[in-house]
């Protein structure tokens, strides 16, 4: 872990100072979130350097309350001036807003922040010379470059850095702060068939420290692997057939169940999933967790946008709703307790976040599914965003392969998948043993029926 | 109003800037500018009739960038210290490995349009009228239908002051007022509940939500499509006739044909489009613009990012491929014109060919006279949102608003689907094209590498003889 600087002195120092004057200035409550940042970038494509990009930031938010009215506001003018105006136009921003019973930051006895090292934060990420991260990038590309004769052109290989310190400040007291750190790698070949159609795909690896990121050639490999599957992919006919959703596409619909549980959405009656609590919502196969809590997860930190310690909380037991996503207000409003996922960036009023996000795995391989299927589809990748989570109706764009007696055959494209979240989540078939962390939310494959193919 | 904004407030002088661009081009490189940028923002919004959440910044910051050959080196800073943006420009200026460029530094205004002569900015205006806005939203939309039980309305506006100085004699100042509204609003009825979404904006003052485009033109449209998606049935699956509304349905155009033609993806040769300069792509009864001149509109610009003038280019002339958007990376590698499509978001980002407002030229069918050629289609007139694979063409735009059409009539409302197509060829079955061309209402945001910018679309009454539609019943 880092040791202390004078940098994160002054930041927390600079965060209980903003809350001070705003406490000063006839706030009866504030909190103040400053986020400093660093990010470097590379793209290598055809083996030349595209672009490098280097830089830094630093800014801060307030929220004030005078009394049940609230507002807030961000400035990256740091200076004294800057932050004066800010906190004076938050207080003035108040005055003109309606008086909410349920506003207020979280009681003195929620706030604190889960101890120990999170083992979030390597500085090993920033280690690398200009040189050496551009051959990162060169590597990943290449080795997708490499793979195939068919694959004659490429998006670019790419590696980019950043570390990101986080500190919040409010009227009880409260002072927390931590850091993150993430690289990552990435490739994105083109591939060209006879008839000069083309294909890409990508592939990445992301970690909070450069000794877990998976190798560039490894990444190249399988960047290569997934585009040359496309190629020669056609329509196929409408119909109904069981569908298995690789890793990258389950996750997208398990994001849906978590925008769906979003207490913000909850409260204001815009989730299907409205007023559910305790109700069958999914099969007795679903279990899904949230957990800001686990070791290095991109979804973990000490506290959340509020100060209240992350947690974990079993979100969908057996198929049964067991609780919302909540922050303090969304809670209030709903009668029950935060869930300590307050979520915000430097602007605007605090929202929900996940921390890791997950449905419990199964026990069969991926392969071993697909081995069961006579005619089905395998999807690979959605296009577009054709969901309401009002109604639960779910259309979209997909790719992927065909499954015939078994096994994987020809690739498939321009198609939609539809159905309803509401009849999809009780209706998936098995649950593969593949859960794999490549981001805050993961999702195991998954096989789910009744849904329509539509193409031709 | 804002000459010599920045020069002002930051105490810039014209031998800083020498200065910047200098250090800049200090291991060689073809070009370097200085993007500066300061915008003050504003937002409101009502939620269960109470003004919930109001929030209002400031950012700033220069984004510094070096080009040589086809590389990019890229620094900003959000601290307009004159140490720190010479660092920002010594970072940058390792993307060139020779000897030392001098540039040449014209500190004279380039031409540029006047399309959003803006008296006061909607950011200044007072924050009671703001809020007056969204209430007034907030009342049409619960007096629209009594099933209506739930509205958001939401305000934001800002305004962003640029300055963009490249080593080449660039040099552009502008102020871009942005103001939007928006309505979500949920009807139920029994167990049934049903969303509607509506809004609007441009670069214009607040007036226009007075005189123009109201809040309650906002508030209703918002319940009514809410009200009508409670009726709605399964929509069907498969190829059929689609019939497009006017307006925000040109998204069609954006996804299909327009990021496609966007000139980085076709000098990397990675879209569908590469090599089809000259081809067609389309009936001949389509001609399809990209216009960042319209007066007023979000997705217009008297200056692109990187200090040029805005254009109207014609990407579709009768069916023909005419033009790429560019860039002045794109344009000097691939010696197009340059169309003064170099957009970014924020200093944070490097410029790239981005759409402004795409829309199709009015054709000479009656609307009426197209849904009465459809035996049995879709007819859609709002969409959400859409995506496009550019390198094998695909795309696809989610209807929230559809009928079926059945023997030439509009009958029953149908859930929402996505249609998918192949942007190549999409345009080459569009058979009948109204005289009703419209633009959006200005809502429309592009995402492109991580990058969002407003946006504009439009276009008239269209026929596509064949799509595939994602629904969930049966095509018969």
């Amino acid at each position: 872990m880092a040791t202390t600087t004078l940098t994160q002195i002054d930041l927390k120092e600079l965060a209980a100072d903003v809350v001070r004057r705003a406490m000063r200035m006839g706030a009866t409550a504030a909190e103040c979130v400053v986020g400093e940042g660093s990010e470097f970038s590379t793209a290598v494509r055809l083996g030349e350097v595209e672009t490098l990009k280097e830089s830094g930031s630093k800014a801060l938010g307030v929220r004030v309350f005078l009394g049940q009215h609230t507002a807030n506001t961000s400035t990256s003018d740091l200076s004294t001036e800057g932050i004066d105006q800010m906190v004076r136009s938050a207080i003035e921003l108040a005055k003109v807003t309606s008086e909410d019973p349920f506003a207020g930051i979280p009681e003195a006895s929620q706030l604190g922040q889960i101890p120990g090292d999170l083992d979030l934060y390597y500085d090993d990420v920033y280690s690398l010379s200009t040189a050496d991260r551009i051959d990162y990038a060169r590597r990943a590309e290449k080795a997708a470059m490499s793979a195939d004769p068919r694959i004659q052109n490429s998006e670019g290989g790419s590696f980019d850095a950043a570390t990101g310190r986080k500190v919040l400040a409010n009227s009880h007291g409260f002072v927390g702060e931590y850091q993150r750190s993430y690289c990552s790698v990435s490739a994105v070949p083109i591939a060209i068939d006879e008839q000069g159609k083309m294909q890409h795909d990508y592939w990445y690896s992301m970690s909070r420290t450069l000794k877990k990121l998976e190798s560039p050639e490894e990444v190249g490999r399988i960047a290569a692997e997934r585009t040359l599957r496309r190629l020669g992919a056609r329509k196929v006919k409408t119909q109904r057939v069981p569908i298995i959703f690789d890793q990258q596409t389950s996750r997208s619909l398990l994001d849906h169940i978590f925008d769906a549980v979003n207490g913000d959405a909850i409260y204001r009656h815009a989730s299907y999933l409205t007023g559910k609590l305790g109700e069958k919502i999914a099969g007795g196969n679903i279990t899904v967790i949230d957990d800001g809590t686990i070791p290095g997860g991109f979804g973990t930190s000490p506290f959340d946008s509020e100060g209240v310690p992350t947690r974990r909380t079993v979100v969908i037991e057996d198929g049964v709703l067991k609780s919302y996503m909540l922050n303090t207000y969304t809670a209030k409003k709903l009668g029950l307790a935060t869930t300590g996922n307050a979520s915000r960036g430097l602007a605007g009023t605090p929202g929900i976040g996940n921390g890791n996000f997950f449905l419990q795995p199964g026990t069969r391989t991926p392969t071993e599914m697909i081995a069961d299927i006579k005619e089905g589809l395998y999807v690979t990748e959605f296009l577009g965003f054709g969901v309401n989570l009002v109604t639960g109706d779910f259309s979209r764009g997909a790719s992927g392969l065909w499954i015939h007696n078994g096994e994987l055959t020809f690739p498939v494209e321009e198609i939609t998948v539809a159905g309803n979240l509401k009849d999809m989540w009780l209706n998936v078939a098995e649950i593969g043993n593949d859960l794999e962390w490549r981001g805050a939310v993961a999702c195991p494959t998954i096989r789910i029926e009744g849904m329509t193919v539509a193409g031709e | 109003m804002d000459k010599r904004f920045f020069f002002e407030k930051y105490g810039l002088n014209d031998k800083d800037v020498e200065r910047y661009l200098a250090a800049a081009l200090s291991a060689g490189g073809d070009y370097a500018d200085l993007y500066f940028e300061y915008v003050t923002s504003t937002a409101l919004s009502v939620d269960e009739s109470m003004v919930k959440s109001a929030s209002q910044g400031i950012s700033a910051g220069c984004g510094v960038r070096v080009v040589a050959g086809e590389r990019t080196g890229y620094a900003y800073t959000d601290d307009l210290a004159p140490e720190r943006i010479l660092h920002a420009a010594k970072t940058a200026a390792m993307i060139a490995s020779g000897p030392a460029k001098t540039p040449v530094v014209n500190l004279k205004t380039n031409l540029r349009h006047d399309l959003y002569p803006v008296v006061v900015a909607s950011v200044d205006a007072e924050i009671r009228q703001k809020l007056d806005l969204v209430m007034r939203a907030d009342r049409a939309a619960r007096a629209f239908d009594p099933r209506v039980k739930e509205v958001r309305a939401s305000y934001a506006d800002e305004l962003k002051r640029v300055l963009v100085i490249g080593s080449d004699g660039t040099y552009a100042e502008d102020s871009q007022p942005l103001t939007r509204m928006s309505v979500f609003v949920i009807a139920k009825s029994g167990e049934t509940s049903a969303k509607g979404t509506s809004g609007g904006g441009g670069r214009h003052a607040l007036d226009a939500f007075l005189l123009e485009k109201t809040p309650e033109h906002f508030a209703r449209e918002a319940a009514r499509q809410s009200i009508i998606q409670l009726d709605a049935r399964e929509c069907p699956a498969g190829d059929m006739e689609v019939v497009l509304g006017p307006g925000w349905p040109g998204i069609l155009l954006h996804e299909a044909i327009g990021h496609g033609l966007e000139a980085d993806f076709n000098r990397k040769k990675t879209s569908a489009f590469a090599g089809l300069l000259g081809k067609r792509v389309a009936s001949d009864k389509c001609t399809v613009v990209d216009n960042g001149t319209v007066p007023g509109r979000r997705g217009s610009l008297n200056v692109d990012d990187e200090g040029n003038p805005t254009s109207n280019t014609v990407l579709i002339e009768k069916g023909i491929l005419k033009g790429y958007l560019a860039d002045k990376l794109s344009a000097r590698l691939m010696g197009l014109p340059n169309t003064g499509n170099g957009r970014r978001e924020s200093y944070e980002h490097i410029p790239m060919p981005r759409m402004t407002n795409t829309y199709m030229l009015a054709g000479e069918d009656l609307p009426e006279d197209i849904l009465r050629s459809v035996k049995r289609g879709l007819y859609a007139v709002n969409f959400g949102g859409g995506q496009v694979d550019i390198t094998n063409g695909k795309f696809v735009f989610a209807a929230s608003e559809a009928y079926l059409i059945e023997d030439g009539k509009i009958t029953a409302p149908l859930k929402n689907a996505t249609l998918i197509g192949n942007g190549p060829d999409v345009l080459t079955r569009v058979s009948m094209v109204g005289n009703d061309l419209q633009l959006d209402e200005g809502v429309g945001t592009c995402g492109k590498d991580g990058q969002s910018v407003p946006v504009g679309v439009g276009i008239p009454t269209l026929k596509v003889d064949r799509m595939t539609v994602g629904g969930t019943g049966t095509a018969e």
